[in-house]
């Protein structure tokens, strides 16, 4: 059992938690991910390491699902069954010059880590985050001290730039004040702001997120095509190079589950009123 | 061995083979002829005195068989499951030239469950010697490996990426074949001799290389776990499962009882299976229970099959529709299965292990289309390359296995390893048997550092 040691809102729907979990940050890196089951009769979800503290990773996720839901309803000093990592490759952390790291929605969650590993690896870093609305910006805070310099975009306007990363992105690309650049975000998202970067020098990284189960290599969910090649994102990966990935098919896969996903969470809910405890 | 009735097992992931009742498997083992050089023992790869628990049985006296069985093998209740008795110890028992051999695994099976409904007697282990040894992966091989070792007195640490142990016992074999409450209890009982065990930490990444160099030996065992894929059209539609992954969903993560477990799994009306392996037998089986039909295709001929007999025959009775000399060229549709296309296959002259070659027929007729709504690839695993490819200096063969000799040394002096990810996929008991003789070699070298 894994201890919950601190959990917060800290945007709409949106919640960190901090987990101790030793044999996660004893070498857990920017770029890796934990693999979480909340009990017995859990599944195993992948989520992308966003800080380490001492002994407890921070993980950071939107209540949108079944798992998602019932770990939201998780109190501080309350425990989940199993945390396995880190796994995964970590990200490719050198002095690379002039860096941005772009994070979209709940992405943005990735890029603490990843922000003070560049720096720290002698690289200047930009951090742009976007979101719909100002209500669904999270750790900005945060990346301002991470960053260099950071920059907020909300679809609506409601806060700092009105409209997307990738138009920051393109003005960068366009500058070329720009060598390697980290996208993190839902898949459309990485796929449409990494055009900014096509046909240029800009090393362009996305950090992919396909249905896992083992999350260890050993059962092939996770594959993409990058390239032309099938890879395990969660060996492999999950970081490639954007401009080699197969979006659509990602996409694809990332949908086999839609159905069983609401039934799920139907489930979860009819079973919430029964037994009285969770509300 | 008796089975259940198809129409009654495919309801459910219980036992098939019953087992054998007290009665049967006293009259068994008295056909035993207690030969004086028993062949039987040479055709076991942890080499238990066959003959000697046999006789104990006979004798009525089960405590002293299930004695003499632990003396070779902590996992019991397991091997008389799923070994393939035929080809080992039953092959080689000398009734069976004449008649049919003494059903060793049967008896091996019923001594197991004897012991485990009527009180485990815990073996006994040396005084402790102070020694630490790092156990990688909790499968057939790293159990066997630490039974061993804890035995011997050393310290032994195991450590398990998944969070549960038993490898492929736990995620691979289906509960019809291979009871997980028998897995566990199993385990447990070499957990009980004084291992501790660490779920959900990926030696290499949670136990950094130095961490686990500094033990005074270690083990790997991480298994066959990569699996292959055919890399053929289609491939990576949703619906296309490798035998890893369908297994691992309803094994471990009890799909079966999806939306009560959070785990889902694409049930399929019509299921198509590649592969002609115990593997391809046990997710064919499978996926009858989640109530598809099931077509099994495999490129060679019927009796080509390298599934076990009795595997086969289960799958048959069970419904499975066996589509041999046939091998699948495209998966159709996109983004979901709609259909895979194979080609006929005809048996040419025989390769160098004897086995007919197979080619694909050319012409009209030479190809067809099976309706299906989800595939399965069972066409093999590799080593896990997850480890092997971190520890500096560890010798790997062409395929990636971790490089050993006979008695399972690795290029690093105190590193040795077993199971499938030194010998390349294979089966439970030759795992374990592998994993003996590097615990043994451990063994060794610990004493021998002593008396240095």
């Amino acid at each position: 059992m894994y201890r919950i040691i601190k959990r917060n809102q800290i945007a709409d729907n949106i919640y960190e938690f901090w987990i101790n979990a030793p044999h996660v940050t004893k070498t857990g890196r920017a770029g890796q991910f934990v693999v979480i089951r909340i009990d017995e009769h859990g599944e195993r979800i992948p989520l992308t390491i966003s800080a380490t503290k001492g002994e407890d990773v921070r993980i950071v996720f939107m209540a949108v699902g079944k798992t998602t839901q019932q770990l939201a309803a998780l109190e501080e000093g309350e425990s989940i069954r199993d945390i396995a990592g880190p796994l995964g490759t970590p990200s490719e952390v050198k002095k690379w010059g002039r860096c941005a790291v772009i994070g979209g929605g709940v992405g943005i969650a990735c890029l603490p880590i990843l922000a003070r590993e560049l720096k720290a690896a002698g690289n200047e870093v930009t951090g742009i985050i976007g979101a719909r609305n100002e209500g669904l910006l999270l750790l900005e805070d945060e990346l301002r001290e991470a960053c260099d310099e950071l920059v907020i975009c909300t679809d609506d306007g409601s806060k700092g730039h009105h409209g997307y990363p990738a138009d920051i992105l393109k003005e960068m690309v366009a500058d070329k004040a720009l060598d390697a650049v980290w996208i993190i975000g839902p898949a459309i998202m990485m796929k449409i702001t990494s055009f900014a970067t096509l046909d240029t020098d800009v090393r362009t990284f996305v950090s992919l997120n396909p249905i896992m189960v083992d999350g260890t290599g050993m059962c092939g969910s996770c594959r993409v095509t990058i390239g032309g090649e099938t890879k395990f994102a969660c060996v492999d990966g999950p970081e490639f190079d954007a401009h080699q990935v197969d979006w659509d098919e990602l996409m694809n896969r990332q949908r086999t589950y839609t159905g069983q996903e609401k039934e799920s969470l139907e489930h979860y809910h009819e079973h919430k009123c029964e037994c009285g405890e969770h509300q | 061995m008796n089975r259940r009735l198809p129409e009654e097992r495919l309801q459910d992931f219980k036992e098939v083979a019953t087992g054998l009742p007290e009665q049967t498997a006293v009259l068994e083992a008295l056909r035993c002829m207690g030969c004086p050089r028993p062949l039987c023992v040479d055709g076991c790869p942890v080499s238990i005195d066959i003959p000697g628990f046999i006789n104990a049985i006979a004798d009525e006296d089960f405590r002293t068989a299930a004695r003499i069985i632990k003396q070779d093998n902590m996992l019991p209740a397991i091997c008389g499951r799923v070994c393939p008795q035929e080809a080992q110890c039953q092959g080689t028992c000398i009734l069976g030239k004449k008649d049919k051999p003494v059903r060793i695994g049967a008896l091996e099976r019923f001594v197991a469950d004897w012991e485990r409904e009527n009180g485990v007697e815990p073996p006994q282990t040396a005084p402790a010697t102070g020694k630490r040894v790092a156990v990688v992966g909790s499968g057939p091989a790293g159990i066997t490996a630490a039974s061993e070792c804890l035995r011997a007195g050393h310290q032994v640490t195991i450590f398990e990426s998944l969070h549960e142990a038993g490898g492929v016992l736990t995620y691979g074999i289906p509960a019809f074949r291979m009871p997980k409450d028998i897995v566990r209890f199993e385990i447990e009982q070499v957990l009980a001799l004084g291992a501790e065990l660490h779920l959900n930490h990926i030696v290499g990444r949670s136990v950094p290389v130095d961490e686990l160099l500094a033990y005074d030996a270690v083990f790997i065992g991480t298994g066959a776990g990569l699996p292959y894929f055919m890399s053929i059209e289609g491939e990576n539609f949703s619906g296309v499962y490798s035998a890893n992954e369908f297994l691992t969903r309803v094994n471990l993560m009890h799909a079966d009882r999806f939306p009560e477990f959070d785990t889902p799994v694409i049930r399929g009306s019509r299921v198509a299976v590649i592969g002609g392996g115990n593997v391809a037998m046990d997710s064919a089986r499978v996926a009858r229970r989640l109530g598809a039909q099931v077509y099994l295709i495999y490129r060679r001929r019927e009796e080509d099959l390298p599934a076990r007999q009795e595997e086969v025959e289960n799958a048959i009775q069970e419904g499975v529709e066996f589509v041999c000399c046939a091998n699948p060229t495209r998966i159709l549709g996109g983004p979901e299965v709609q259909g895979i296309e194979c080609t006929r296959m005809d048996m040419c002259e025989c390769d160098e292990s004897g086995r007919p070659v197979p080619r694909p027929c050319t012409g009209e007729g030479s190809t067809f289309t099976l309706d299906v709504d989800v595939v399965i690839e069972a066409i093999g695993q590799g080593p896990n390359p997850l480890l092997a490819g971190l520890i500096p200096g560890l010798k790997r063969g062409r395929r990636g296995n971790i490089e050993v000799d006979e008695d399972g040394r690795t290029s690093i002096p105190h590193v040795f390893a077993g199971g499938d990810i030194a010998t390349g996929a294979a089966t439970v008991i030759w795992a374990m048997g592998s994993a003996k003789k590097a615990a043994a070699a451990i063994n060794q070298m610990l004493a021998d550092t002593d008396s240095e």
